[in-house]
C-alpha cells in the first residue's frame, strides 16, 4: 500500500519478471527465481504465477472462453462456473463490464494454477457502486483460495479489508508492515498514519510529569501518553474524537477549539471538519449537536488516544 | 482534383474498350503478366518471410544503433530507383562485389530471379517500415499477460501480437506489392527489359510506347484496374478488424520510433 509513485506495481512487475532488478532476491517456497548475486533469472513464463493488471488486459480478439484458457486449459469450466461467467463464456472482453472484466481477469490468472496471486490495485478501475461489493467478494474469494496473495493498492480501506498484513512503501522504501490494526494502533511514521486515515498535527514536545505535553502549530496545548521530545507529528483518529458545543471533561483531556469548516455524509457516517480536525459521527449526532459551517464546536480526544510519530 | 484523375480517366477514354481488350491477348502482355505475377509473387513472400520477424525484432528490442538498423531498412524508400538498380548491379551483377567471388551470383543478372531482388529491395522496406508501425501499437500490457500466462516468446508472437498487428501488416503488404508492381528504374537497370524473361508490365509499357501505342495504352489500363483492386482489398481488410484495441489507418503510423 502506498502512494503513486512508490514502487508498488514495481514490485509486482519484478515478482512477475517483467521488470529485472538490479539487486536483491526473489523467492517463493525454496524455489529461486531471481537472484542478483547468483545471477538466476527465470522468465516470467517460468514463474508460477497469476497476475491480474489494473486494467486488466484481457485479450480483445479472444472470446472470455479463450482469455480463460489461455493460462491452461484443464480447470476452465470449473473456473467459468466459479466466477459466475459461463453465461458469457462466448462474448468479447468489449461487450463486458468493468466487474465482468475483472472476474474473467481473475478467472484467466487462476487457470495457470499459480503458487502466487499478485493483484495490482484490483479495485481502482471500478466505479464507486460496485467497488464495496467486489471487496466484499474478493476478500471471500482469497479467504477460500488460501493462496499467498500480494495485492497493490493505494487505499488503505481496500487493504484493511482484504489483508493479513499490511506493508506501506513510500519513495521505493517500506515504512512498516503489520496487521492493519497494528498499523492504526502503532503507525510507524507520519506517513503510515496519513495513510490509515489520522489527522496529523504538528507541533513540539516536552516532558511533563508522566505525559507529554505539545505545543501545536496552531497554538494549543495538548497532552499525549506517548513518550517524545522535539518537533513531532500529532495522530488522532476521526472516530476517536467526541464533539461538543463545550468542553465538558471527562476523560478526555484535550480539547481544540475552532470553527466548524465542512459537513461530508461518506456512507451511513458524517465527517465534520472542525479546525484542523477531522472528525466522524453519526448522522443522529449531528442533528443533536446542530453542527453547520461556520458555528462553534469543540473536538475532544483523549491523551491515551493522541499518538506522537516521527515527521 | 480533375488534375489526379484525368490521367487516369483518360488511359480508358483514349481508345475504345473493345480495341483495348484485343490488345491483352498480344503475347507481349501475356508474356509481361507472367513475369509479373511469378516475380510479384515470389518477392512479396519472401518479404513477409523475413521481413516480418525483422520488424517484431525491430519494435520490440531496444539495443545500442537500432536507430541506425531501422534507417538502413528504410533508406531504399527515398533512393532513386536507377541508383538502387546501380547498387544491385555493382553488389550481385556478374562483375560485381559478389559476382567476382562467388560464381553463382552471376546467375541472377537479366533473368527472372533478378527482377524477384529488385522488387524486393525496393518494395520490402515498405512493409517492413508498416510492420514495425503495426507491431509497436500493440499493447505492452498484451503481450507482458500473455508472458506471465506461461506463454513463450514464441506463442506470445502468433496468439497475441501478430492476430493484433494483422491489419497494419496488411496494410503494409498492399502498399509494398503496389510498389513491386509498379516498379520500373531498379529493374531495368539490374534484370534488363527480356520479353518472358524479365519483362515486367511496366517494363512493357516503356518498350511498346514509341512501337505499339496502343499495347501500351492496354497494359496501363491494366494496371490500373490492378492498383484499383489492390486498394479496395485493403479498403475491405481494414474493417475486418480482430479488435478496437488497434486503429490501423491506411496512410497513418508510417513513422518508427
Amino acid at each position: 500500500m502506498g502512494p503513486s509513485g512508490a514502487g508498488k506495481t514495481s514490485v509486482l512487475r519484478a515478482i512477475a519478471g517483467l521488470v529485472r532488478p538490479v539487486s536483491g532476491r526473489i523467492a517463493l517456497d525454496g524455489e529461486t527465481w531471481f537472484d542478483a548475486a547468483a545471477r538466476v533469472w527465470l522468465a516470467p513464463d517460468e514463474r508460477r504465477i497469476g497476475l491480474v493488471f489494473q486494467e486488466y488486459a484481457l485479450f480483445p480478439h479472444m472470446t472470455v472462453r479463450a482469455n480463460v484458457a489461455y493460462g491452461g486449459e484443464t480447470r476452465v469450466d470449473e473456473l467459468l462456473e466459479r466466477f459466475r461467467i459461463s453465461a458469457l463464456a462466448g462474448a468479447r472482453p468489449r461487450e463486458l463490464s468493468g466487474g465482468e472484466r475483472q472476474r474473467v481477469a481473475l478467472a484467466r490468472a487462476l487457470a495457470r494454477e499459480p503458487a502466487v496471486l499478485l493483484l495490482d490495485e484490483p479495485l481502482a478501475a471500478l466505479d464507486a457502486h460496485t467497488k464495496a461489493a467486489v471487496r466484499a467478494e474478493l476478500h471471500e474469494l482469497l479467504r477460500e483460495l488460501a493462496l499467498p496473495t500480494i495485492v497493490v493498492t493505494h487505499d488503505y480501506e481496500d487493504a484493511a479489508a482484504l489483508a493479513d498484513d499490511v506493508g506501506v512503501l513510500v519513495d521505493g522504501t517500506l515504512r512498516q508492515l503489520a496487521a492493519p490494526a497494528e498499523l492504526v494502533a502503532h503507525p510507524a511514521d507520519a506517513f503510515v498514519a496519513s495513510f490509515t486515515g489520522a489527522n496529523l498535527l504538528r507541533g513540539t514536545a516536552r516532558r511533563d510529569g508522566e505525559l507529554t505535553a505539545v505545543r501545536l502549530e496552531s497554538g494549543e496545548q495538548i497532552h499525549s501518553a506517548d513518550e517524545a521530545e522535539g518537533p513531532v507529528g500529532v495522530v488522532v483518529y476521526p472516530w476517536e474524537i467526541v464533539v461538543g458545543a463545550e468542553h465538558d471533561g471527562g476523560s478526555a483531556l484535550n480539547a481544540i477549539r475552532g470553527e466548524v469548516r465542512s459537513v461530508a455524509r461518506v456512507g451511513n457516517r458524517v465527517r465534520v471538519q472542525i479546525g484542523p480536525l477531522t472528525a466522524e459521527l453519526t448522522e443522529a449526532s449531528l442533528d443533536r449537536l446542530d453542527l453547520a459551517p461556520g458555528r462553534t464546536a469543540v473536538a475532544s480526544f483523549k491523551a491515551t488516544g493522541t499518538r506522537l510519530v516521527r515527521l | 482534383m480533375a488534375f489526379l484523375v484525368l490521367p487516369v480517366v483518360a488511359i480508358f477514354v483514349h481508345v475504345p474498350p473493345g480495341r483495348l481488350i484485343d490488345q491483352l491477348s498480344n503475347p507481349i502482355v501475356h508474356d509481361a503478366l507472367i513475369v509479373t505475377l511469378r516475380t510479384s509473387l515470389v518477392a512479396q513472400a519472401l518479404i513477409l518471410l523475413f521481413g516480418t520477424p525483422l520488424a517484431y525484432f525491430l519494435a520490440t528490442r531496444r539495443f545500442p544503433g537500432r536507430a541506425v538498423v531501422v534507417t538502413l531498412v528504410e533508406l531504399p524508400i527515398v533512393l532513386p530507383p536507377a541508383v538502387a538498380g546501380i547498387g544491385l548491379l555493382v553488389a550481385f551483377g556478374r562483375f560485381g562485389l559478389l559476382g567476382k567471388h562467388f560464381g553463382i551470383w552471376s546467375l541472377l543478372s537479366f533473368n527472372w530471379l533478378a527482377v524477384t531482388f529488385a522488387v524486393m529491395l525496393v518494395a520490402g522496406p515498405f512493409y517492413v517500415r508498416a510492420a514495425i508501425a503495426a507491431f509497436e501499437a500493440v499493447d505492452r500490457d498484451l503481450v507482458a499477460a500473455s508472458r506471465t500466462l506461461g506463454a513463450s516468446p514464441l506463442r506470445t508472437f502468433f496468439r497475441v501480437s501478430l492476430p493484433l498487428a494483422r491489419s497494419g501488416l496488411a496494410a503494409g503488404e498492399a502498399i509494398a506489392l503496389a510498389r513491386g508492381i509498379g516498379e520500373f528504374g531498379a529493374t531495368i537497370m539490374f534484370a534488363g527489359s527480356l520479353q518472358g524473361r524479365t519483362q515486367t508490365l511496366s517494363l512493357a509499357v516503356y518498350a511498346e510506347f514509341d512501337r505499339n501505342f496502343d499495347v501500351a495504352l492496354a497494359i496501363s489500363a491494366l494496371l490500373v484496374v490492378l492498383s484499383l483492386a489492390i486498394l479496395l482489398t485493403l479498403k475491405v481488410s481494414v474493417l475486418w478488424q480482430p479488435s478496437r484495441q488497434t486503429s490501423p489507418s491506411l496512410f497513418a503510423r508510417f513513422g518508427s520510433s
